[in-house]
């Protein structure tokens, strides 16, 4: 299983804003393991969306070169707790973007009700983490594809977005050597 | 007008305490900001941005934490920082008291080296050049 903690963006614009779903169902593990009888989306888990919804804006600014990894939660407040057959909307929005990382307001809605809200802050892997890498190339651009990210992705000036050239090289090179 | 020393005190007291979870009092002053406060290095970020909003300014983080001096060996030399090294800092933090790092400039004690007072005379500096 991939950590993958949202289902699809409905809005994402660069450097701005992005808004992605998460749907709760019956069928997840979590949901049901992680408090036997009363069966809730674990709050932990909800961070992550959203830290996963920020964390792809903050890093696609950089066409996905900076390694974002969710450094510091300022602040976070849960409303309500989300429920089997409840979708979760999670609204990302730069506060501030810095060569080193980046602050984010998040908030969580299932229908109109406001469910949480986080203030995080993200940062960039600077030369200390040197060699790591968070994600293979080809395997991320699949998992952007997948999150609909240049199916509603758009730019500064309203154009649609598109994978980066390292990142089509790399899935090229891929569907090569696949069997 | 430019804000008076209690204004500049209360909004960097705010960002403190916003950003690092302490409390009012805790925030004092002669407080270091590291040592006493207990900030990481990924704090920083968020108190700038704070000051930032707060005060309408722009702050380079090199100003207010001269890793690149710290972690560069011309400038450190046996884990201390060396006498060119002390001059580049106090070229970069004129609003900074050195005078105890400079009895003993170990790397590892920097940390304990910026105070709130330092701080808000950091940010009375930026406010002029605004």
């Amino acid at each position: 299983m991939r950590w993958m903690w949202i289902d699809r963006f409905l809005e994402f614009k660069r450097g701005k804003r992005a808004v992605a779903i998460k749907c709760v169902a019956l069928t997840e593990e979590q949901i049901d393991n992680y408090c036997p009888g009363y069966p809730h989306m674990p709050n932990s888990l909800i961070v992550e969306g959203m830290a996963q919804t920020g964390g792809l804006l903050a890093g696609e600014v950089n066409q996905f070169l900076e390694r974002v990894v969710l450094a510091k939660i300022g602040k976070v407040v849960f409303h309500d707790v989300a429920r089997p057959g409840d979708t979760l909307r999670y609204t990302a929005e730069i506060q501030d973007l810095k060569p080193d990382g980046c602050i984010l307001h998040v908030s969580s809605h299932i229908g109109d009700k406001l469910q949480a809200e986080v203030e995080m802050v993200l940062a960039h892997l600077d030369q200390r983490f040197e060699g790591v890498d968070l994600f293979e190339p080809a395997d991320f651009l699949r998992m952007l594809r997948l999150f609909g990210v240049y199916d509603v992705g758009i730019d500064e000036q309203g154009q649609p977005l598109t994978p980066p050239p390292h990142m089509l090289a790399a899935e090229h090179a891929f569907n090569l050597t696949a069997p | 007008m430019p804000p008076s020393n209690e204004e500049v005190f209360e909004k960097v007291r705010t960002a403190l305490v916003d950003a690092l979870g302490v409390d009012d009092d805790e925030v004092q002053p002669e407080s270091t900001i590291i040592g006493d406060l207990g900030a990481e290095s990924i704090d920083f970020l968020d108190i700038v941005f704070r000051l930032e909003k707060s005060f309408g300014i722009e702050i380079p983080r090199s100003e207010l934490t001269p890793e690149d001096v710290l972690t560069n060996p011309a400038y450190v030399q046996d884990g201390k920082v060396t006498p060119e090294g002390i001059a580049e800092i106090k070229r970069r933090m004129p609003f900074a008291d050195l005078s105890k790092f400079e009895a003993n400039p170990v790397v590892t004690e920097f940390g304990n080296l910026l105070t709130v007072n330092d701080l808000c005379r950091f940010v009375e500096s930026k406010v002029q050049d605004r």
